[in-house]
């Protein structure tokens, strides 16, 4: 009698605990997707960081926003023109309400270029002098200096209320000494599609949708949920058991279980960031290296040499199994002022490589540490072991030393750059290459220029290139100025090209979503079918 | 008695100091944390500028001497990565994981006691044999292979229990709670039977050696020579001098299911102390870092601190040694 009992007792436990995961979204598209990481904050202007645009993108919204190709939309203005060499004037979108139904109007613009200014993000805007109310609709944004490319360095910076950040204690933005919590790390109210319905730090955040939107959705969902599960196994069988219905940063060797379970899909896009090789061409004589008395890195031929041996192809077959593409430049064909012919994957010679490096003085090549991520990105420090081996076939011995970002940053991140040769992955905020070049191949300099010119290469024609490119208002004249710095640098073997990666998600069949190369999560145009 | 326990607490304390500063020490040279704090094409003047407002330019002393003050005043930082004071951020995580740790410390005792009685009491009996060979497998197997395997067979597999997260959770101002609510429930047991699973084999285990070993010791065999009843044997005389050093060892075993669910919060994204610890590593949050080894510290501090002062009403003869 008992074992009857109990055995009833557990089928209907069974029952009771299996129906909330079987009964599906009955009216409202509800979407639940899971990331390994969580938005830092919610505070728009706080930090730079590509996970906290993607989500916020949803809630705030900026003047310019980019569609699901990465294209310019008029988003809270309508129009834009130079009015002269040094100065913008944005036409504001009118009877746009928050989502707290006050007005949205020039001061609120005003106020958020000031509130970005004082926070971390501050960087993304420091060709931008001023912001000033010409009218309620309209203001005009004042450059240092010309600078033609305005709306795509602003895609990022969200428009908050005034009103709402005086009345709840939020006129300063979150920085990492604030003794006091600002109330806008907590909570968001923007003009978005979306309103925040809660928020659980490192747990989730949830979406609703904003019925007052001056905009049309593309998709249907009316709530989503954003989950944060570190661990790749977790969120693999979190979708697998239709807990969730998308998963971002899809672990590569999952691909094929994922392709091979019915209902679900891999989905892979090009992701902005190009992973590429900077080696020391500065010191006289490398950190890093058994060579003493010269750096090897200055000699054209050595840097020429190792191009040659990497073989690009056989590390997106075999180590990035099909996920990446392999690239002739350091930026993305995303980016604008990519060209296609110098995009080219330079094709392995190790005949010619061996020789270059002969010529060079090293017959028997010489050994160099190799610094590399771990956490950083799709199989970095896989790629960085491969790279190793290419490099081996021709003598060098490039000992990977792999680390976490946080280390491997503070190791090759200026004011240090102690490294003889890295990998790094980087992608342009603006998505123009102005700012890689700037940043990248500049001659380092006190202005902050070539800031994150590890290697320290410099070449006074692309210097100049650079200052020309930054005043040209003229796009056509402006591109191939572009095409000139990045042809000379490509001559000069300033970097070694690697890879694009790829943004690898998986999700049900039943989701429809887009994939902007810039990680963002646009839930306006994602779907769920009924 | 009074002079016992203060010796004990002041040995405490010289500890928990000794473990805040050699988490201080580990976590200053953990890495960077303008990596996750500025874009890569920061300027040299934002970054000179972050470095001194986080005091990084400062002498490894003083900043351990401004954190201690801090700590004193309850003080504990702001964190890097979400610039939220961090007393508030680990507040926040502490119900997961303390109900996390209850739920498998309820496990270990309703399973692991009652298996480790009948195995000491009838080792030989086929039961006995079966829990003593699968209890190798919770003796041996990573719980983090425990977890996936859990979350394969009856999340994926069967569908029944979530494989993340902690469900609905009922804020009661002072305590969020998962406890109140089905799904709270049902995400509960996953994790705490993985989280449980060593410890239970670890009592099992125990309990069965030291029943084994009473039961040949001579008050028993006395006992038993005298005619008093088996039953009466083992559940009184026995199991009282078994039960003594099991809840000694348990006492400590709590501190260390805490400390262990680094793994099954990962694995379960259970979103407790274990989950805040491995993100802020990461991104190198030194003061979240800091605070979560000194906590950890102090609850294991603590806990022995609990068992030392309760030794003398145990057995008188610890004052003793010492007066």
């Amino acid at each position: 009698m008992l074992t009857v009992n109990r055995s009833i007792r557990i089928g209907i436990l069974a029952a009771a605990l299996a129906s909330p995961l079987a009964a599906p979204g009955a009216s409202a598209a509800t979407f639940k997707f899971a990331s390994p990481v969580d938005a830092y904050t919610l505070d728009p202007h706080a930090v730079s960081n590509t996970l906290v645009f993607a989500i916020l993108g949803n809630i705030y919204e900026p003047l310019v926003r980019r569609g699901g190709d990465l294209q310019l939309e008029p988003a809270l203005a309508t129009k834009w023109t130079l009015v002269d060499n040094s100065t913008w004037r944005f036409e504001l979108r009118k009877g746009v309400k928050f989502q707290d139904g006050g007005d949205f109007t020039a001061d609120d613009v005003v106020f958020s270029f000031e509130r970005a200014k004082a926070g971390g993000i501050k960087s993304n805007l420091s060709t931008l002098e001023s912001v000033k109310k010409v009218d309620d609709y309209t203001i005009d944004i004042k450059t240092r200096g010309v600078d033609p490319i305005v709306p795509m360095e602003i895609t990022n910076w969200f428009i908050m209320s005034k009103a709402w950040s005086e009345k709840n204690g939020a006129v300063q933005p979150g920085s990492p000494d604030n003794k006091v919590e600002t109330f806008a790390n907590r909570n968001a109210m923007g003009t978005g599609p979306f309103k925040l319905a809660g928020r659980d730090p490192g747990v989730k955040i949830e979406f609703e949708k904003n019925p007052a939107w001056w905009d049309k959705p593309v998709g249907n969902i009316d709530k989503a949920t954003f989950f944060v599960i570190p661990n790749p196994s977790a969120r693999v069988s979190a979708l697998v058991s239709g807990e969730v219905d998308m998963i971002d940063t899809l672990p590569p060797q999952d691909t094929q279980r994922i392709e091979q379970t019915k209902g679900l899909k891999v989905l892979a896009g090009p992701d902005l960031r190009v992973a590429f090789l900077l080696a020391d061409v500065n010191r006289d004589e490398l950190l890093y290296s058994d060579v003493k008395g010269k750096n090897p890195f200055k000699d054209k031929r050595v840097r020429e040499a190792m191009q040659l041996a990497i073989d690009l192809d056989a590390i997106k077959t075999k180590v990035m199994r099909n996920y990446s593409k392999p690239l002739g430049l350091a930026i993305a064909p995303e980016v604008n002022g990519f060209d296609p012919e110098l995009g080219k994957p330079v094709q392995p010679d190790v005949a010619k490589a061996k020789a270059l490096l002969t010529e060079a003085g090293y017959p028997n090549g010489f050994s160099v540490t190799f610094d590399c991520t771990n956490d950083r990105f799709m199989n970095d420090e896989a790629t960085c072991i491969a790279i190793s081996g290419s490099l081996g076939r021709i003598g060098i011995k490039a000992e990977p030393r792999a680390q976490t970002t946080s280390k491997w940053a503070q190791q090759i991140n200026p004011p240090g750059y102690n490294t003889s040769l890295t990998m790094v992955g980087y992608s342009p905020f603006t998505y123009d290459a102005h700012i890689f070049l700037t940043s990248l191949l500049h001659s380092r300099d006190a202005a902050g220029r070539g800031v994150f010119n590890i290697g320290g290469y410099s070449n006074p024609k692309v210097d100049e290139l650079i200052a020309q490119i930054q005043s040209d208002t003229n796009p056509d004249s402006r591109r191939q100025k572009i095409r000139e710095a990045l042809k000379i640098a490509k001559d000069d073997v300033a970097l070694i090209p690697i890879h694009q990666l790829n943004i690898l998600w998986a999700a049900k069949d039943t989701v429809n979503v887009v994939q902007p190369a810039d990680l963002a999560y646009p839930l306006r145009l994602f779907s769920v079918k009924q | 008695m009074f002079r016992y326990a203060s010796a004990r607490i002041a040995q405490t304390v010289v500890v928990l100091l000794a473990i805040a500063f050699i988490g201080f020490l580990l976590v200053s040279n953990l890495g960077d944390p303008l990596a996750s704090l500025l874009p890569p094409d920061a300027t040299p003047q934002d970054r000179a500028a972050l470095i001194a407002t986080l005091h990084l330019d400062q002498p490894v002393a003083m900043r351990f001497l401004t954190f201690l003050k801090g700590l004193l005043v309850g003080d504990f930082g702001i964190s890097y990565r979400s610039h939220e004071p961090v007393a508030a951020l680990i507040w926040e995580r502490l119900p997961a994981t303390v109900e996390l740790a209850f739920a498998s410390l309820a496990i270990t005792l309703l399973v692991g006691v009652p298996l480790g009685v009948y195995c000491g009491i009838r080792p030989r009996s086929a039961l006995a044999k079966a829990v003593m060979f699968v209890s190798i497998a919770g003796v041996t197997l990573p719980t983090f292979v425990v977890g996936i395997l859990l979350i394969a067979v009856f999340s994926v597999k069967l569908g029944l229990l979530p494989s993340f997260g902690r469900g609905q959770t009922v804020d009661l101002g002072f305590w969020k709670t998962g406890l109140l609510t089905a799904s709270g429930w049902r995400a509960l047991v996953l994790p705490a039977i993985t989280l449980s699973l060593f410890q239970v084999t670890f009592v099992i285990r125990m309990i069965r050696t030291q029943l084994m070993e009473v039961g040949h010791s001579e008050f028993i065999r006395f006992a038993r020579a005298r005619g008093v009843e088996a039953r009466r044997i083992w559940f009184v005389h026995a199991l009282k001098n078994t039960l003594l050093p099991v809840i000694t060892v348990l006492a400590l075993q709590f501190g260390n299911i805490i400390a262990f669910s680094v793994v099954t919060e990962n694995v379960f994204a259970w979103p407790g102390l274990g989950s805040l610890f491995l993100q802020s590593i990461q991104t190198a949050d030194m003061p979240v870092i800091s605070v979560y080894l000194i906590i950890i510290g102090a609850i294991f501090m603590m806990l022995n601190l609990l068992v030392e002062l309760s030794y003398p009403l145990i057995d008188q003869r610890v004052l003793r040694e010492r007066a």
